[in-house]
């Protein structure tokens, strides 16, 4: 929307003596070759160098360098681990990277109310691991887990392969410190459950750094549960995987996690690390039952007959921990599996009613077809997340291109069976027109009033996850005029 | 009771026109079941959502229930109740006339609350009018969304001052098997300290109170899962549970019967019993106080606990004026703006939550 500043107005020498009077030397980075590694996140068909990166280690200089960045209409972009899959933390050409890996210390556990006080660069794996011992663990578990930071979670309300029955991240944090633009240090939520006014906390949640930066995370603390239990299944069809998942649910269960792979995930996961997955399954269901012993071994019962009635060809119950960490081997490392056997990748998230599961992978099969691209699926089946995996090789002119307008013709699939263009990575700058799809001119230009009631001047993270009108009536167009190229600002490769 | 069917969008959507046109105020209404709570309104005219109702959309495989914001609670329990299901966040049906809109506007929670999430987690979307008399729809039907902020949470909480809720799309969870409420008579400081010793370990908790002297547990679960969970917290069963935590839900318990001030005490759960004179009931593992109080409100908002925690002046019988905390400077900023980003005439429920939007 708002490329506030311009190349001339900003004078970088100025500029780094003003950031050098809050931070020291080494935490302000502008020569290119130590901005080359922020020049994208976990999207790298999106890249842009920043004007300059700034490294804070207290939320004190978070505020002095908002302040000043307001004060001189600075574009700010934060960034966690950067490993966000929609270009949220892609940097601003003429902005401020604001990198908050610094920022990494959990600063209180209490155990009694469960709660852990962190900062906002703390990697998500480090909480549960810091916890471990108290037999408790945060439980939103994206599989970038060992990476991506809790500010960034917070930034995409980020879910995880739990979410299923603990919730997303805004069902697990109590409290948050953000800074605003103007430099202000300000609380949302509370010590106790409930408080009074507006549920900006949740607003914030998934915000993707628009409205303020996060400098203090308060995450709830769960129980680990007594005992779990890990059920593989297999399918010949599909679309009979996707009514067990549909009849588990419906039966009153609602497991910890239920996953599915499609046949090409299935295959290059067990090529990369033996699982022992059926191969020649069209589909698989990886799910795991948590509670007391009683509880979990009465659910394993009900869940195995299901699955029988719903035409499964094979079922494994994982008879120790060990099988049950082999079983997940595969699905946690299908990402890098697919990694192997294509060059590229474009990873997908658009969430339809589970209902219409068996449905929209059958015409994601056409497409794939009509496209000419393969598609892998490796998703969070239970809450009817998907995550189509579209296959393509950058070198190949014309690829990325193909890969993607297949990528939008899915999400605008997902539109229409009643489903959302992202479950979990969020808009950034990859989603802008599908937003065009989802969203009516009002609802956006309500977006946007919500967006000028934290930021006014538009400087946290300018032109993401809230396309303006302009583009919408451009992308509008574009459905005519085929064969355009989507966001010829963008740099390609 | 099957709820009418009744589909009043376009009216409200003029009536919220007209008075943009002459420049009215508008006060949103629906059962009037919390009309008790809040700071008083003044407003030249009544939005009435009350006769806007009706089961939208209701699949039980999805786990969502859809419904225009009149719909009373009950109906929606009635609806779900025949395929197993419920509203996790157990709120009050107020005798039938609470309604999903007023439920939401407030997010009023039951006892399941602090084991299960409040109104607000399960709110997955919803279309409102703003203050423009603009019809929007955020969110949607699906378990997980994140395009464009979160504005349907937002709504909830809200007290209706950003705009009139049309409808919403709601998670529903499945009833649990079986249910059992355990009793141990005991003093306030053991009970919070046992309280707090279970709720680190995994078990099926789904209600917890203490009253003069009593306190009470309710499992759920599968009938296995609470039968071995009962070894480890003990005490008597209780008989007449299910009318127990109704009394609770309902605000019809005895405690709650007497007249003067009812504060709603939200607090870190290990907090100390306050020391403030009056009658207590403890809900939510400690992290809800009810206290009805003579005290005067400043005296009580002066409690260095409180100051850390958040009071409500929930019920009273004088003027309503400070019902809400007040609020740092920043804050209650943000909260102008976003008023203003919604509603930039100032139409609906002015000053119901604070003074000043
Ligand atoms: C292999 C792989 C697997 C993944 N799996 C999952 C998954 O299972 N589930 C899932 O939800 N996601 C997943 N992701 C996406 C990504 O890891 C998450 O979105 C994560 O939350 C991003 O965290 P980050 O610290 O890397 O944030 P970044 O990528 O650095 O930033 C993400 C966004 O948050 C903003 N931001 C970051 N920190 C702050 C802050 N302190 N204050 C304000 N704004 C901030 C940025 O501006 C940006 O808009 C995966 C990514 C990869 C690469």
């Amino acid at each position: 929307m708002s490329q506030m500043a311009t190349k001339s107005s900003i004078n970088l020498p100025q500029l780094l003596k003003q950031l050098l009077t809050i931070l020291p030397t080494d935490a302000v980075l502008y020569q290119e070759e130590d901005l080359r590694p922020y020049e994208c996140d976990g999207l790298a068909a999106y890249r842009q160098l920043p004007l300059i990166v700034a490294l804070p280690d207290s939320s004190e200089q978070v505020q002095s360098i908002l302040r000043l960045c307001n004060k001189i209409s600075l574009p700010v972009v934060a960034r966690g681990a950067g490993t966000g899959l929609s270009g949220g933390a892609l940097p601003h050409e003429q902005g401020l990277l604001l990198c908050l890996s610094k920022l990494n210390s959990i600063l209180s556990i209490d155990k009694e109310l469960r709660i852990a006080r962190v900062q906002p660069g703390v990697c998500n794996l480090a909480i549960s691991q810091a916890i471990e011992h108290l037999g408790l663990f945060y439980a939103p578990d994206p599989s970038s887990q060992i990476a991506c930071t809790i500010g960034g979670n917070v930034a995409e309300n980020s879910g995880g392969v739990h979410c299923l029955k603990y919730g997303l991240t805004v069902h697990n944090i109590q409290q948050i410190t953000i800074v605003s633009i103007d430099g202000e240090l300000i609380t949302l939520g509370g010590t106790g459950l409930d408080c009074p006014g507006y549920d900006l906390l949740a607003l914030m949640t998934g915000s993707e750094g628009m409205l303020g930066v996060i400098v203090e995370v308060s995450v709830k603390l769960s129980p680990r549960p007594e005992c779990t239990q890990t059920l593989l299944a297999a399918f010949d069809d599909i679309g009979k995987a996707g009514d067990a998942v549909a009849s588990i649910i419906s039966a009153g269960i609602i497991p910890a996690g239920l996953e599915m792979m499609d046949k090409l995930a299935i295959q290059a996961a067990e090529d990369f690390v033996h699982a022992g997955y059926p191969i020649d399954a069209a589909a698989i269901l990886l799910c795991e039952l948590d509670g007391s012993l009683a509880e979990v071994a009465s659910h394993t019962d009900a869940v195995y007959e299901l699955l029988t009635i719903s035409g499964v060809t094979e079922v494994r119950i994982a008879k120790d921990k060990q099988q049950s960490i082999t079983f997940w081997k595969g699905r946690k490392a299908a990402f890098p599996a697919v990694g192997r056997i294509s060059p590229d990748y474009y990873c997908m998230d658009g969430t339809i009613p589970r209902k219409s599961l068996a449905q929209v992978l059958q015409t994601m099969a056409e497409m794939s077809q009509q496209y000419e691209l393969a598609i892998a699926n490796v998703f969070h089946a239970g809450d009817g997340n998907l995550h189509p995996l579209i296959l393509y090789d950058a070198n190949i002119p014309g690829e990325l291109q193909r890969a993607e307008k297949l990528g939008a013709a899915i999400l605008q699939l997902c539109i229409k069976v009643g489903g959302t263009i992202t479950g979990e990575h969020g808009v950034g700058m990859e989603k802008l027109d599908q937003m065009c799809v989802q969203f009516t001119a009002i609802e956006l230009t309500q977006f946007h009033a919500i967006k000028a009631a934290f930021d006014p001047k538009s400087l946290l993270n300018p032109g993401k996850a809230i396309p303006t009108l302009h583009r919408c009536a451009e992308f509008g167009a574009m459905h005519v005029h085929h064969g355009k190229l989507r966001h010829p600002e963008l740099e390609r490769f | 009771m099957h709820p009418t069917h009744n589909n009043l969008s376009e009216q409200l959507q003029n009536e919220v026109q007209q008075a943009i046109a002459t420049h009215q105020t508008l006060t949103i209404k629906a059962g009037g079941s919390k009309d008790f709570y809040g700071r008083d309104v003044v407003a030249d005219k009544i939005l009435n959502v009350a006769e806007h109702q009706g089961i939208i959309s209701y699949e039980p495989t999805e786990l969502v229930i859809k419904a225009r914001a009149g719909t009373p609670i009950k109906a929606i329990q009635q609806a779900l109740v025949e395929h197993k299901q419920m509203l996790a966040f157990e709120p009050p049906g107020y005798n039938g006339k609470a309604t999903l809109g007023g439920t939401l506007a407030s997010n009023f929670s039951g006892p399941r609350r602090a084991y299960s999430g409040a109104a607000r987690d399960y709110v997955l979307g919803s279309s409102i009018i703003n203050g423009k008399a603009e019809r929007l729809s955020f969110g949607g039907e699906v378990m997980k969304n994140v395009a464009g902020y979160d504005a349907s949470r937002l709504m909830t909480g809200a007290l209706g001052t950003l705009g009139a809720l049309l409808d919403a799309s709601i998670k529903v969870v499945p009833m649990p098997e079986a249910e059992l409420t355990l009793t141990h008579e005991t003093t306030i400081d053991t009970a919070l300290l046992k309280l707090h010793q279970w709720s680190q370990l995994p078990l099926p908790i789904s209600a917890s109170c203490f009253y003069q002297g009593r306190l009470y547990i309710r499992l759920s679960g599968t009938e296995n899962g609470i039968n071995s969970a009962r070894q480890t917290i003990g005490g008597e069963l209780l008989n007449s549970a299910a009318n127990f935590w109704q009394s609770i839900t309902e605000q019809t318990h005895p405690f709650f019967q007497h007249k003067p001030a009812l504060w709603r005490l939200s607090l870190a759960s290990n907090t100390p019993v306050l020391d403030i004179e009056g009658d207590t009931l403890y809900e939510w593992g400690g992290a809800l106080r009810w206290l009805k109080s003579d005290v005067p409100l400043q005296r009580i908002r002066a409690n260095s606990y409180l100051k850390k925690g958040h009071s409500t002046l929930f019920r009273s019988t004088g003027i309503r004026d400070q019902i809400f905390q007040p609020m740092p400077a920043p804050l209650l900023k943000l909260h102008q703006r976003l008023k203003q980003a919604f509603d930039p005439q100032g139409i609906f429920n002015i000053g119901r939550m604070y003074p000043d939007f």
